[in-house]
């Protein structure tokens, strides 16, 4: 189906089949529980969850496939999310453009700073893409003012020109991102008994193009050219001595995984019309390469649920605060409640990237294959119990 | 009579070293031609200047009339020459149907091409030349092995047929045997006795063992302290004086 075999087929199903149904997915609580507070199927949340799974899945090609770390993809993503915004003021307030033009924008960024950083390889690298990317966080806050805004960050106004659209509505407010009429925003809820799910046009533009985007990764990682990235990774020696220049498979490979970025960005920018230099900074760009090792490098799946996993905690674990965790244990007597609450505290709130932190540290230390080696080692399990063990190596997905 | 690879006064230093020095070195066409010498004597060096690793202070190296110096190690192995290492380099983590795809992909469509759209698997051409390539190997049913968990023997074998599946017109081999138990040299002696039988081929063999050398090669190049000391048949090599003393005396 789609040029996909069987196996890889059903993966893109199910990858689909979840992101549609998301918002029923994400919301397993009823509203009024107190377990609604884990519910993720809110639309902002649910927006980021696929974006920063398609950054995900274009950093992937380059570091799962070519094993070439970059430090300075979130550069690109910034890049996006300016373009997207710039076309929002000038031209209308239709994503469609305001998309197209930050892939493109963030591909031709990725063209020039790929061409420089991969005259190096391994640390210096990834040293040479992380000094791009600050650059362009710190050029972004200062010289460059004029065109992003500097600290403010770059948002729609009242006097923008907008060539084919309004500067503003009728009642006098900055008109909203749509998609030919169909505003981003604009939500649709369901209530059934206790639960309620929210459709939101924004996700679903987001998701369909996570899904597309999902199924380039899988066809480029099938295909001749995915095979050579995956040289690259291997042996370098070997492949220049069949003949073959890396450089250029190299460079293909940045450029992809920065378009996607950009993509990510100018999606971004559609879903809440501004851009800031923040979104340029490092951590920015170190959040991806945790996503995608967490999820597992060079596998398909991985940097999606890399992806879902990291915005969940960031969201879910941030909101909860010492009352949340008072009412949980006050079962407890009321010391040792509060000794309980005291030494849960430093991993909840604000203190969730500690959280984050060790559990990282134990995904790469137990399972070097992030998330997804996980469940292949739970499968095996199960499996092992049906049939005999065969000691036989399985090439990897 | 000019031979398809001609090494003409190379010379190379390393600070003080003189690794090469004026080394001349015609290898004919359809031969099978080995360098010898011991250890120091320059082999490793000289074939890095052949393949596009190193670039030899003065000289001229000319493969097939063209002169192969100034060019990358992907530009040269286009024009026609393959190298087996002395450790087999291969692609550890790629299933061995993979690591034969690459050279097939390699000698199609040259040293780069955006083929991001098709499935690899999809080439029937490609894979039926792969398959058909392993098979001639003895390593069908190894197909969707990871190539590092094969053993030495195969790896080997595996580099070998990832050259061959180049059609290249020279195979350069750096001392295939080293580290191989006598067994596993026997087989290697006949695997190349039998691609040398089958194709229209040149090799050049860097080799330690003299086994291995007098088993296969037509002509053999002694090699001193970066100098050509002899050029000679097999024959006339075993019972030269110059070589026992430079290397043969040393060695038995």
């Amino acid at each position: 189906m789609f040029g996909l075999d069987k196996k890889d087929a059903t993966l893109l199903v199910i990858v689909a089949i979840l992101t549609l149904c998301a918002p029923f997915l994400l919301n397993p609580f009823p509203s009024e529980s107190a377990l609604a507070q884990f519910n993720a199927g809110y639309p902002d949340l649910m927006q980021r969850f696929v974006i920063f799974g398609i950054f995900a899945i274009g950093f992937n090609i380059l570091f799962g496939l070519t094993g070439y770390l970059s430090f300075g993809h979130a550069a690109f993503l910034g890049v996006g999310s300016y373009s997207a915004v710039w076309m929002f003021k000038l031209l209308s307030m239709n994503v469609i453009p305001a998309i197209i033009l930050s892939v493109v924008v963030a591909g031709l960024f990725s063209l020039l700073i790929g061409f420089i950083s991969l005259r190096r390889s391994g640390i210096y690298f990834s040293i040479l893409t992380l000094a791009f990317a600050q650059m362009s966080f710190n050029l972004a806050y200062s010289v460059l003012t004029p065109i992003t805004n500097g600290e403010t960050g770059l948002q729609l106004t009242l006097n923008d020109p907008r060539i084919l659209g309004q500067s503003a509505t009728a009642d006098g407010s900055i008109p909203v991102t749509s998609l030919f009429g169909l505003e981003m925003r604009s939500t649709y809820e369901l209530v059934m008994g206790p639960w309620a799910f929210q459709f939101n046009a924004g996700y679903y533009l987001c998701a369909v193009i996570m899904v597309l985007a999902f199924y380039m990764s899988i066809r480029i990682f099938r295909s001749p050219f995915g095979l050579m990235l995956r040289a690259i990774k291997s042996n370098q020696t070997r492949m220049s001595y069949t003949g073959l220049n890396p450089k250029p498979y190299t460079l293909a490979a940045f450029v992809i995984s920065g378009m996607y970025a950009g993509l990510a960005g100018g999606l971004m920018a559609s879903m809440d019309p501004l851009a800031g230099a923040e979104r340029m900074q490092w951590t920015a760009s170190g959040e991806v390469v945790l996503m995608t090792i967490l999820g597992g490098a060079g596998t398909l799946i991985g940097p999606v649920l890399g992806a879902g996993f990291i915005k969940y905690f960031e969201n879910i674990f941030s909101k909860i605060n010492d009352t949340v965790l008072h009412s949980w244990f006050s079962f407890m007597p009321d010391g040792l409640e509060n000794l309980v609450v005291m030494l849960v505290y430093p991993f909840i709130g604000k203190g969730w990237h500690l959280t984050l932190g060790l559990m990282f540290m134990m995904v790469v230390i137990f399972l070097p294959g992030g998330l997804v080696e996980g469940g292949q080692r739970i499968r095996r399990l199960f499996r092992r119990k049906d049939d005999t063990p065969a000691a036989k190596t399985e090439p990897a997905e | 009579m000019m031979g398809i690879l001609e090494v003409k006064n190379v010379n190379k230093r390393f600070g003080g070293l003189q690794a090469l020095g004026d080394v001349n070195l015609s290898v004919a066409e359809n031969s099978v031609h080995a360098i010898i010498g011991p250890n120091g004597a320059g082999k490793s060096t000289l074939l890095n200047c052949l393949v596009g690793k190193l670039m030899p202070d003065t000289g001229s190296v000319l493969f097939d009339g063209q002169s192969v110096l100034g060019r990358t190690p992907h530009e040269i192995n286009q024009m026609g020459i393959s190298r087996v290492f002395q450790t087999p380099e291969i692609f550890g983590e790629l299933t061995v149907l993979e690591n034969m795809m690459i050279p097939c992909f390699a000698k199609r469509d040259g040293s780069f091409r955006m083929h991001a759209i098709g499935h690899m698997f999809d080439e029937a051409e490609l894979v039926e030349k792969a398959e058909h390539m392993l098979e001639s190997m003895n390593m069908a049913g190894k197909h969707h092995m990871h190539a590092a968990a094969m053993s030495r023997g195969d790896k080997r074998r595996l580099e070998i047929a990832m050259c061959l599946a180049q059609e290249p017109r020279l195979l350069l081999l750096d001392e295939p045997t080293a580290g191989m138990a006598r067994a596993d040299t026997n087989n290697t002696i006949d695997l190349l006795k039998q691609i040398k039988d089958e194709r229209d081929i040149t090799i050049a063999i860097i080799e330690h063992d003299m086994h291995v050398v007098f088993s296969l090669a037509e002509r053999i190049t002694v090699l001193a302290q970066g100098m050509p000391l002899v050029e000679d048949t097999p024959e006339n090599i075993k019972g030269h004086p110059k070589v026992k003393e430079a290397y043969l005396g040393e060695a038995h």
